[in-house]
């Protein structure tokens, strides 16, 4: 069950719809859900597509579609690299092996102190400032150099 | 120029060019359709006819003259002076790319005999694909009638459009994205674990196999098809039987005029029962000294330790020597007849002119009595007829649908989803209920009133409708009579007084009333939550009220819907399976009407009406009657309280029963003849929307099994009788001169359409699938309001028995159990017994979801599994009446409604209780008859 909070800020999107057009809020529902909880869980999307009167398959859809609803639990930091072409070719990619050497993991995969998973991301619409990773969906950092990946690490490590 | 209107330019022709030819087309048409039409194939796949057109495929290509790219003839439509080429090198070689692409990741084997892409590549003569093949998802067998490959799949979607949208039962989802992107069941479970109903509309809609029947029927070589109808429930489907020897292989929808090719899981995989060992293929004759025991049925594999097989002439003898017998010695009135709904029109009225002139009175009765019997007697009262007024898919028309008493998701699955189609298109559905059914979720409004408070929540709309002002004067006026009466009993129900009874709040009530009354069509659909109760007349007599003061009849998307249940209980019915009346509901007391047959059949007719099911079963039990014939009915499970009703049958000097498996009735016979299952024989069954509808024969029948109508025909010579009829159709054609209301309907027509709808009283006639546009059929030609007053259930809840038991059926399980839990995939599917019980309700009696249970009222106690549904009302337990380890009418009280004499089988006390025995084995279902057919 989503709390009372979560479930008055989706009331709050609904709003914005015609009342038959309920659906029309789903994907600012799920990202309220995962806010909450971390990630999509099968009751979680239940819940979403009962409040929305949708059935429950095409919020599984959309939930699938995009990735950043997280279909299984992540590490405490979400680090998503967009490695799309013009990310690539200025040296998105060599920031991703970066990272993958510092947090001695792959994509999908969290680091065992469940602080750190890394996932490969589609663009973000700032090319101009690759390499780009986005924190937890919500922070984004550009031009990552190693030295500022470095810097990121070290500041997620150390917080509380 | 004149003006045009919209409505005129949507039908005008569109002429344009097509490969080089001048073709019409029309608006409402695509390319492709307009192709088709012309003779012209255009290669497709995600296209079929009868789902929305997706254009995902783009195997459909065409060029258009001047335009920069190729179109995809299954979306577009045809405009004026258009130039169309689908044969063009250009337009050929997209299309022929979108082959070999697709035809690059298929597997090395088929699994389907006939795949749309193979035929295509055939077609264009599409070579060996260049491109490697991707890694593809592996087999999930999990489900018991469909096989899943998902590496034949090409990703065409009309599975998901055949679940979502012409189903909508919402289990199919395209999830993933990109190259990742695949077809689920929920979310990407295995289909059998998944909330599929299996009704195989996917299945039907698969170009490739992906979807296939189980057990690689659809491998099978087919020898010959036969188009026929569903023997399942009224929607009454049209179907083709795909047969391999004497073997339905599986079966397909047909473009019926109820099913549109839809079918559900019953009708698509529930054939099987034909095919399983416990068949009787031999008459039986119970062994000289052994008693009957109406403690413990026969367990089908050992009968032989109360019957002995013998000849047909033995049995027949035997069977028509008691009958004779007990008429001689006794008179008419100790002799009673069970027809069936289950059977053909012309088996139901051959059956009731035998009892009528072999036995000599009106003590016939079928399973109706059980089912709409109130309903019927309500309608007749008010408007003059019992059949409905408006077909289903007229939902198609309405603006509002009101469905209470019902659940037609498991127990009209086609029906139910014309009605969710609407919804989608946005019809306002009304559901009301005490149980959150499935057909709630795709309601407007859900009102789940107070079991037994029915009368309280309708008048409590008529109410609102008077007191707003919302009556359609003119209607009343010239179409009814008698709405003072009920205009004064509406005053004492004002919603704010029946909220609390009815626990629907008032507001809620009056809403839905000014819908209901205000929408430019409303139709009501009734069920046996109507019905089955001591105030069942009541509930329907409301239903009319409220459809006759708003004048929502007449017109189509209106009326009056009782959903009937068996596949012919229609057409029983109307075939005179009733005690007081003839064919065509001419009352047995009526001089004109008992003339007519008299004539028509040359002896002298009993004027007296006959006694009702559980009449005939209590005058059983006091031993008036003595001797009976009952014909594919299963009253030692179907009755209620039925240990009384095994007791009566046990008693009976002379039991016949034909039946096609040794029934718990036929466990109590004297005789028992094998009779031939749906598939085996020829016949009319009408539906619930009266269709009349030609059943065809596609099976031999085991042994020496024999066809029903010539084992009544037999058993009528035994009797003394002078029949001689050797084909279905001789005795359509005697119906055709005493029913007035298929008096049109010749067997040639029925063998050309497959089905008429009657009224068809003259030949050629269209026949109307809306009634009462003018005239209601009673004397005056105005139907009648009948106020109704709250009367309370026989028994209510109390400190000792404090819960509330409903009984009903399930999807996949027909009436008594008989047939289905004797097909492979309806048992595998729900094997065991189960009620359904509030998840508090069952956490207080300190139980688990799946868990034994005991279920006990003052006649009896029954045990089966829990399950935990939110949709069971706190304090209500709900069990499905077909299984006879744990037998729901052991429980249920056999009270009955004045008028149509049906006994309460929605409401009755009971007690609940963690623990007890687990339920026994019957000898079939228990998930043992996949093996036992497929060997
Ligand atoms: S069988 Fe019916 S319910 Fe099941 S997935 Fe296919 S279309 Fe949907
Ligand atoms: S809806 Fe009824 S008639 Fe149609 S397939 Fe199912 S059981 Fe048969
Ligand atoms: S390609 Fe990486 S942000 Fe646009
Ligand atoms: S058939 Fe037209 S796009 Fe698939």
């Amino acid at each position: 069950m989503l709390s009372e909070e979560s479930l008055k800020k989706i009331e709050r999107e609904i709003a914005k719809y015609p009342p038959d057009q309920k659906q029309s809020a789903v994907m600012a529902a799920l990202i309220i859900a995962q806010d909450e909880k971390g990630w999509l869980a099968t009751e979680t999307l239940d819940s979403v597509a009962q409040l929305l009167g949708m059935a429950p398959v095409a919020v599984y859809e959309v939930a699938t579609f995009y990735n950043m609803y997280n279909r299984a639990p992540t590490g405490r930091y979400k680090l998503t690299i967009c490695t799309c072409l013009p990310c690539g070719l200025q040296g998105s990619l060599d920031a991703a092996d970066h990272l993958k050497d510092r947090l001695g993991i792959g994509f999908n995969e969290t680091t065992p102190d469940g602080r750190f998973t890394l996932k490969e991301g589609e663009c973000m619409g700032a090319c101009a400032m690759a390499p780009v990773v986005l924190v937890n969906n919500k922070r984004m950092c550009d031009a990552m150099s190693k030295e500022r990946l470095d810097a990121l690490i070290d500041e997620l490590r150390e917080s509380a | 120029m004149d003006r045009v209107s919209t409505k005129q330019q949507a039908a005008m022709p569109i002429e344009f060019k097509l490969n080089g030819n001048t073709v019409v087309g029309r608006p409402d048409e695509t390319i492709i359709e307009c192709a088709r039409r012309h003779g012209v194939e255009i290669p497709h796949l995600c296209y079929t006819p009868g789902l929305r057109p997706d254009g995902n495929c783009r195997a459909c290509m065409v060029e258009v003259k001047g335009e920069r790219v190729l179109a995809p003839s299954c979306c577009r439509g045809p405009s004026e002076g258009m130039e169309v080429t689908s044969d063009s090198p250009r337009a050929r070689a997209s299309q022929k790319m979108v082959l070999e692409l697709l035809l690059a990741d298929m597997p090395a084997q088929a699994y389907r005999r006939d795949s749309e892409l193979a035929r295509w590549v055939e077609k264009l003569g599409v070579g060996a694909p260049r491109f490697a093949a991707r890694a593809q998802p592996g087999a999930d067998l999990s489900h018991p009638a469909i096989a899943v490959r998902l590496d034949a799949c090409i990703q065409c979607t009309r599975c998901l459009r055949a679940c979502r949208e012409a189903q909508v039962n919402d289990v199919i989802g395209y999830a993933q994205r990109g190259e990742h992107s695949k077809i689920v069941f929920d979310f990407d479970d295995p289909m059998g674990a998944s909330s599929c109903v299996a009704c195989g509309e996917c299945v039907q809609a698969c170009p490739t196999g992906a979807l296939m029947p189980a057990r690689e029927w659809g491998l099978a070589a087919i020898d010959r098809t036969v188009d026929s109808v569903c023997p399942f429930c009224g929607v009454g489907c049209l179907l083709t039987y795909h047969v391999k020897g004497n073997r339905i292989a599986f079966v397909t929808g047909q473009d019926g005029p109820s099913n549109h090719g839809r079918l559900c899981v019953k009708g698509r995989y529930g054939f099987d029962y034909a095919h399983h060992p416990h068949r009787l293929t031999k008459p039986l004759i119970r062994k000289p000294g052994v008693a009957k025991d109406p403690e413990r049925a026969v367990a089908p594999q050992d009968w032989d330790a109360v019957f002995m097989e013998a000849s047909w002439d033995e049995a027949l003898a035997v069977a028509a020597r008691g009958l004779r017998e007990i008429r001689e010695r006794h008179g008419a009135g100790a002799l009673a007849g069970f027809g069936s709904a289950k059977g053909s029109n012309e088996e139901a009225y051959l059956f009731q002119k035998l009892v009528r002139t072999g036995f000599g009175s009106n003590n016939v009765d079928h399973c109706t009595r059980l089912c709409h019997a109130s309903s019927v007697a309500a309608l007749l009262e008010g408007i003059g007829s019992g059949a409905v007024s408006n077909q289903v898919n007229d939902v198609a028309n309405a603006e509002l649908i009101f469905v209470i008493g019902a659940n037609p998701t498991s127990n009209h699955p086609v029906a139910a989803t014309w009605m969710k189609n609407a919804a989608q298109r946005g019809a306002k559905l009304i559901v009301a209920d005490p149980r959150r059914t499935d057909l709630a979720r795709h309601a407007t409004h859900f009102l789940q009133f107070t079991p037994d408070t029915d009368v309280a929540l309708l008048n409590a709309m008529i109410h609102t409708i008077v007191d707003e002002g919302l009556v359609n004067e003119a209607f009343v006026r010239d179409r009814t009579s008698g709405y003072e009466a009920l205009k004064a009993n509406a005053k004492a129900f004002a919603p704010e007084k029946m909220a609390p009874i009815c626990g629907i709040p008032a507001q809620t009530i009056r809403e839905v009333a000014r819908l209901y009354a205000t929408s430019k069509g409303s139709m009501i659909f009734w069920g046996m939550g109507i019905s089955q109760h001591v105030h069942g007349t009541d509930n329907a007599r409301c239903l009319i009220a409220l459809a006759l003061m708003t004048g929502q009849i007449g017109r189509p998307g209106t009326g009056l819907h009782p959903l009937r249940g068996q596949n012919n209980v229609q057409g029983a019915s109307d075939s005179g399976l009733i005690p007081m009346v003839f064919p065509d509901y001419q009352r047995v007391d009526n001089p004109e009407a008992n003339a007519r047959f008299e004539k028509l059949w040359g002896v002298a007719l009993d004027r007296k009406p006959g006694l009702t099911v559980v009449e005939i079963i209590n005058a059983a039990y006091d031993r008036a009657i003595k001797g009976m014939y009952i014909m594919g009915e299963n009253p030692a499970m179907s009755d209620p309280d039925v240990a009384h009703a095994r007791a009566a049958l046990a008693r009976l000097d002379h039991l016949v029963v034909q039946d096609i498996f040794l029934t718990e009735t036929a466990a109590l016979a004297d005789v028992v003849l094998p009779a031939t299952a749906w598939p085996e024989k020829v016949g009319t069954v009408t539906n619930t929307d009266r269709m009349v509808q030609l059943g065809r024969k596609a099976l031999e029948p085991p042994g020496e099994a024999r066809e029903d109508l010539w084992i009544v025909n037999a058993l009528a010579r035994g009797l003394g009788l002078d029949w001689k009829y050797n084909h279905p159709r001789q005795v359509f054609d005697e119906m055709r001169r005493c029913m007035d209301s298929i008096a049109g309907i010749t067997w040639e027509r029925l063998e050309r359409d497959a089905s008429v709808t009657y009224p068809c009283p003259n030949e050629g006639d269209p026949g109307e699938p809306v009634v009462f546009r003018e005239v209601f059929p009673t004397a005056t030609g105005r139907a009648k309001f009948v106020p109704a007053d709250l009367i309370p259930a026989a028994e209510h809840p109390d400190t000792e028995y404090p819960m509330v038991l409903i009984t009903g059926r399930q999807l996949e399980h027909w009436h008594t159990g008989a047939i289905t839990r004797r097909s492979g995939v309806l048992d595998a599917i729900e094997p065991e017994p189960t009620a359904l019980v509030h998840p508090l309700d069952l956490a207080a009696a300190g139980a688990r979801p799946g868990e034994v249970i005991s279920v006990a009222s003052r006649r009896g106690k029954i045990s089966l599994y829990a399950r935990a549904d939110e949709g069971t009302p706190r304090g209500c337990v709900f069990v499905p009446f077909a299984y006879y380890e744990a037998a729901a009418n052991l429980l249920t009280n056999p009270v009955l409604d004045p008028f149509g004499k049906i006994p309460e089988f929605k409401y009755c006390a009971v007690k609940l209780e963690r623990g007890g025995p687990r339920p026994a084995d019957p000898g079939y279902g228990k998930g043992s008859a996949l093996a036992a057919i497929e060997g």
